[in-house]
């Protein structure tokens, strides 16, 4: 094999499954911050919060029986890792135990309810207070322009295809800051300002568009991504909620079976493009009816 | 109630740090250093937070006329008068001495005698340580603005305003003394929007003492918000503005929620000139690292908990001190905290952690205002630069004496090179002048051959 087709067939592989470019991205995500920021992403907190997700992966699928399966968990640690701050390694090991924990926990009709990673944080800032953070100015402007770059091009490439959850939410959350500028009279560099933030960068393309916990349907998708963005905004505006997006995605995500109930449409599934060898998707899916054993592996 | 930015219309001049106190002995011996209007135009605020409840302390080293002197902050409630005070000058010079970048100095030991100094030194032991008149009430009716309150607090006459228009409420400042520049309308317009009033200030020169600085005006207030207006600093055209803040909380460290907040480079060798031109230095060095940043970012300076420190600027804040700047947990809970295990404890324990943080900023590095939270994170973190001052023998005494000025030379080399890095000042200068002093390899005299160096495995275990 030459080299050109080692290449062709490497991004064949990492093309199977959606979640692989997301890994990608995270991971230069990652790296940005723990070289471009004084108090940003550590690889020891990555460990922590990995081993977490982890274990609470494998006891989920022990207790569901699903086969187990690292790739989601990958994404909820490495989210984690960059989002979350604690004055202790252990606290991302606890973030990745809740964030998976309440993947397996907390469903309606065999969908999770919450995206692991921000219900991980939003736990973790409620228990323990000060002592969990996110810091969202954390990040310089040319860090940032490599970011969007990097989450774009992931979301672009990935066959996810949620770029309009993606484009929703920050469309609304930037009409609603510029329109605030423009009433107020504020120079537009102000809410211009207040899009560079790292912790939106991530949320936009790795939380708000995770389809797992998302409406199946694109009119439901969009109406979610536009309330998210709204609260949103009203958190930062009015009364100063830290972690705003995070929250807002939380307290917003039962209206997920609401939507799906109203607007009905086919469910998502991970690598559906591509499945494994015995025509199985590994994930923690259970169907509506179907919780018994094996219910997780998808006929083909 | 918030507080939506500090601002002069007459400006809040200020010469900010000092870094005098005794040179005493610790790790190093601390050295003394006063300099002062190394930065010009910059502003000293304390901020204590605890949940909702925030005390600010807005500090001036005006030194004009104090009819000259004027202070407009916008604000959303109306604060009662019980809520505004005025605080000794003093305090927040001390808390700026006591978190000041500091050099600390070490002198080298004769490499010959059995002990040889090493970095990591025991460390000595710890020593103890106006009233408005009727005309401008009218005046105000028909510019549409409202007079919400009206106090005397020390030598300050303070008045909250609302107002309908910004025009009208600009018209009414200048009518009345407070020069607020050109281009102010866009700001005040969208703080008036905001629903928020302005808290203005001026001396009354009647109850002015004539002593030649003001004090600093304190205002306590509750609200979810922590943040520093800083949009109308920002309109005046003279450049860039200096702001310090000194946060302190219970909990720890402080950071910008909407800036990035980086770690001046600290725990430096420099060469030994650095000690006579320090404030030079410093003020070098913070415009270096703000152009490194692209200017937008906001550094922290200090961060420590205010029970000890190591090496001191200064004494940390007293009890009574702290009180005073309102620290309002204090006495709450009848706390007193265990005496921390360190070095150089303060006269007494406190729960009270504090960070220092520095900005250069203008309208377009900094277009909103600052806004902070407290997070957990108690590190401590300290801006110090270390001089080494070097062993003056017969270097041809014995071995460790040529290995010695081997090694000297090298350190040299690399103070040169983090001194550059550090300031942006020239190397070759700063070589120069090191030799001037004394501090290159010239200044050395072996007469023996230059012995061969050894592999570098014969110095790795010291066994060769």
């Amino acid at each position: 094999m030459n080299v050109r087709d080692a290449t062709f067939e490497g991004v064949r592989a990492v093309n199977r499954d959606a979640r692989h470019w997301q890994i990608l991205a995270l991971s230069g995500l990652f790296l940005i911050s723990v070289y471009t920021t004084d108090f940003g992403a550590r690889p020891m907190h990555l460990i922590s919060a990995f081993s977490g997700a982890m274990t609470a992966q494998a006891l989920g699928s022990l207790i569901v029986r699903t086969r187990f399966e690292w790739k989601s968990a990958a994404i909820t640690s490495l989210s984690l890792s960059i989002l979350m701050r604690a004055v202790d390694p252990w606290m991302w090991f606890a973030a990745g135990i809740i964030a998976i924990g309440l993947k397996f926990a907390v469903r309606y009709k065999g969908k999770h309810i919450f995206n692991p990673a921000c219900i991980g944080i939003v736990v973790m800032c409620l228990v323990f207070g000060r002592d969990v953070w996110v810091s969202p100015g954390q990040w310089g402007q040319a860090p940032l322009i490599a970011g969007w770059a990097l989450a774009l091009a992931a979301l672009v490439l990935s066959s996810a295809k949620r770029l309009d959850i993606a484009l929703g939410f920050i469309g609304t959350f930037a009409a609603i800051l510029f329109g605030r500028a423009l009433w107020l009279g504020d120079p537009m560099a102000i809410p211009m300002h207040q899009l560079s933030s790292g912790t939106l960068l991530v949320f936009t393309f790795f939380m708000i568009t995770d389809p797992r916990s998302t409406p199946d349907s694109r009119a439901g998708r969009l109406i979610f991504a536009a309330s998210v963005a709204s609260l949103t905004a009203w958190f930062i505006i009015g009364p100063n909620v830290r972690a705003a997006p995070l929250m807002a995605l939380a307290a917003l995500s039962i209206l997920t079976p609401v939507l799906d109930r109203l607007i009905p449409a086919s469910r998502f599934q991970w690598g559906t493009h591509s499945k494994s060898k015995e025509g199985r998707t590994h994930e923690t899916q259970t169907y509506p009816g179907r919780r018994s054993a094996g219910a997780g592996l998808a006929q083909p | 109630m918030k507080l939506r930015h500090i601002l002069g219309g007459a400006a809040l001049g200020l010469a900010s740090l000092s870094l005098s106190a005794p040179a005493q002995a610790f790790c190093g011996f601390f050295v003394a250093k006063a300099d002062t209007d190394l930065f010009n135009d910059a502003s000293k605020v304390a901020l204590v937070r605890d949940d909702e409840r925030t005390v600010i302390t807005m500090a001036s080293d005006y030194r004009g006329e104090p009819s000259e002197f004027a202070m407009v902050i916008p604000v959303v409630d109306v604060p009662e008068r019980e809520q505004i005070n005025v605080a000794d000058p003093g305090l927040i010079e001390h808390l700026d001495e006591y978190t000041a970048p500091r050099l600390v100095e070490y002198h080298d030991e004769n490499p010959c005698d059995v002990y040889r100094y090493r970095d990591a030194v025991a460390m000595a032991a710890p020593e103890a340580g106006g009233a408005i008149d009727d005309m401008a009430m009218e005046e105000a009716e028909d510019l549409g603005v409202t007079i919400e309150a009206e106090y005397e607090v020390g030598e300050y006459d303070i008045l909250i305003l609302s107002a309908e228009e910004s025009d009208g409420l600009i018209s009414w400042l200048n009518q009345n003394g407070y020069r607020i520049p050109d281009g102010a309308e866009e700001v005040v317009g969208s703080y008036l929007k905001q629903g928020m009033k302005f808290f203005v200030a001026k001396v009354n020169l009647e109850r002015h003492d004539g002593a030649g600085f003001l004090r600093p005006i304190q205002v306590a207030y509750e609200d979810e918000d922590f943040m520093l207006p800083i949009r109308l600093g920002t309109v005046n055209a003279e450049g860039k503005q200096e702001l310090f803040v000194f946060a302190m909380t219970r909990k720890g460290r402080v950071e910008t929620t909407n800036y990035k907040t980086v770690k001046l480079p600290s725990d430096m060798d420099v060469p030994i000139f650095v000690k006579d031109e320090f404030g030079e230095f410093y003020k070098d060095m913070f415009a270096h690292q703000v152009e490194k940043e692209n200017g937008k970012a906001v550094f922290m300076e200090y961060a420590w908990d205010m029970s000890w420190c190591d090496p001191c600027a200064a004494e940390p804040l007293s009890r009574s001190q702290l009180r005073e700047l309102g620290v309002m947990w204090l006495d709450e809970d009848g706390q007193q905290p265990e005496p921390r295990p360190g070095f150089r404890p303060g006269p007494q324990p406190v729960d009270v952690f504090v960070t220092r943080l520095h900005l250069r900023y203008d309208g377009k590095t900094f277009p909103q205002d600052l806004t902070f939270q407290v997070t957990g994170d108690r590190d401590n973190y300290q801006g110090r630069y270390v001089l080494r001052h070097p062993w003056r023998g017969d270097f041809n005494e014995c071995e460790a004496a040529r290995d010695y000025a081997d090694d000297l030379v090298d350190r040299w080399d690399q103070e040169a090179e983090n001194l550059a890095k550090l300031t942006g000042w020239d190397e070759d200068e700063i070589k120069d002048k090191m030799a001037a002093g004394g501090y290159s390899e010239a200044s050395i005299n072996i007469d023996l051959e230059p012995k061969e160096k050894k592999p570098w495995w014969q110095r790795l275990w010291g066994n060769g």
